[in-house]
């Protein structure tokens, strides 16, 4: 067998398939997240705004 | 991927957006938010409002991240329970590890966040409140005494005290006494509804008290939560921390209040003082915190034209 057969050859079925629904349900979550994630640091930004530059030098 | 109908995953979830913000308990999120800006607004200082905010997003989300816990680890009762059988992990929604990795994420990035850009008193108190929400009443509690709400309920009365540590980095009295108005509000509270879901709470083994000691018992106690926790809604006037205003509608609600009990005691069938009881409650609760906001921004208002 050469070299380029074996890059051919299919290899057997092993993936998970998703369904549309999870398709759909994955894609909403991944969308959640990404704004949870971007909010954050929005949220740090606009915090380290407020409190100055030494956000965390602070009293305790 | 080339796949084929045979290796379908059925374990992939399914849960959309909804069913995680399902499982941070809206309702319950929504009251502890504003008990816990009532907290931040009643207390001393001056807050950046940015800040402020910054506080009460972390508060909701670690009340947000008990509840997933919460509902993580009670899934098995839920679903034997009219009224949490739809709940997204007992409906087949929501996998228990979602939900259990979901909880702690949450949990972690509240207490965090809070303690980074707030203060790390404020912080500690929400974790303590988490904490014991989760280990002390839904894992302990809950399933071995009728007395869970009882001492659980510390865990929902700690958000104005939370709010109160945000606004100032301390403590005082004024906070104390919303903690115990709170404390002592719940047990009337969710025994007035587990009267009318007493069969709800046997079939799912849980020992609340109408189950365990019966609805007679569970009338008498009500009544005497209650006899406590009407004066004690008067004390933040009687202290001198809340105006005539919130004074009046203490009292008023506080003798509603002694007085639907008092019907309650008295109910010989059915369920409709209970309900009455129950529903009464939520709203001397949102009018008592309503009525300190009233009274802190109308001083606030009226100091400004003042000056």
């Amino acid at each position: 067998m050469t070299t380029s057969e074996i890059m051919n050859e299919q290899k057997p079925d092993t993936g998970i398939k998703l369904t549309e629904q999870q398709l759909r349900a994955r894609r909403a979550r991944s969308i959640a997240i990404a704004v949870s994630l971007g909010a954050l640091v929005i949220l740090f930004y606009i915090v380290t705004l407020v409190k100055g530059p030494g956000v965390l030098v602070r009293p305790l | 991927m080339s796949v084929t109908a045979s290796n379908v995953e059925p374990g992939v979830s399914i849960a959309g957006v909804g069913d995680y913000l399902e499982l941070m308990k809206p309702r319950v999120m929504s009251l502890v938010v504003f008990t816990a800006f009532v907290g931040l607004l009643i207390a001393p200082g001056h807050l950046h409002p940015v800040i402020g905010l910054t506080a009460l997003i972390c508060i909701a989300v670690g009340a947000g991240a008990a509840g997933a816990l919460n509902m993580w680890y009670d899934a098995d009762i839920d679903a034997r329970m009219a009224r949490t059988s739809a709940r997204p992990i007992p409906a087949g929604r929501l996998a228990p590890g979602e939900a259990l990795a979901f909880g702690l994420t949450l949990a972690a990035f509240s207490v965090v966040v809070l303690g980074l850009l707030v203060n790390v008193i404020a912080a500690a108190l929400l974790a303590v409140t988490i904490a014991f929400y989760v280990v002390v009443y839904t894992m302990w509690l809950k399933r071995s005494t009728p007395q869970n709400i009882v001492i659980g309920g510390a865990a929902g009365a700690l958000p104005p005290m939370i709010g109160w540590a945000a606004a100032s980095g301390s403590l005082a009295i004024e906070p104390v006494v919303l903690f115990l108005i709170i404390f002592f509000w719940t047990p009337p509270h969710f025994w007035a509804l587990s009267l009318y879901r007493t069969a709800d709470y046997a079939r799912a083994g849980i020992p609340m008290l109408p189950v365990v000691a019966g609805e007679r018992e569970t009338r008498r106690q009500i009544l005497l939560y209650t006899l406590i926790l009407a004066p004690l809604g008067v004390a933040p006037w009687l202290l001198g921390y809340a105006g005539m205003p919130y004074g009046v509608v203490a009292v008023a609600g506080g003798a509603a209040m002694i007085a639907l009990a008092l019907r309650l005691r008295g109910e010989a069938r059915g369920h409709a003082a209970s309900k009455q009881m129950f529903g009464f409650s939520i709203l001397y609760l949102f009018l008592l915190f309503a009525m300190l906001l009233v009274d802190r921004v109308s001083a606030e208002l009226f100091g400004r034209f003042a000056a």
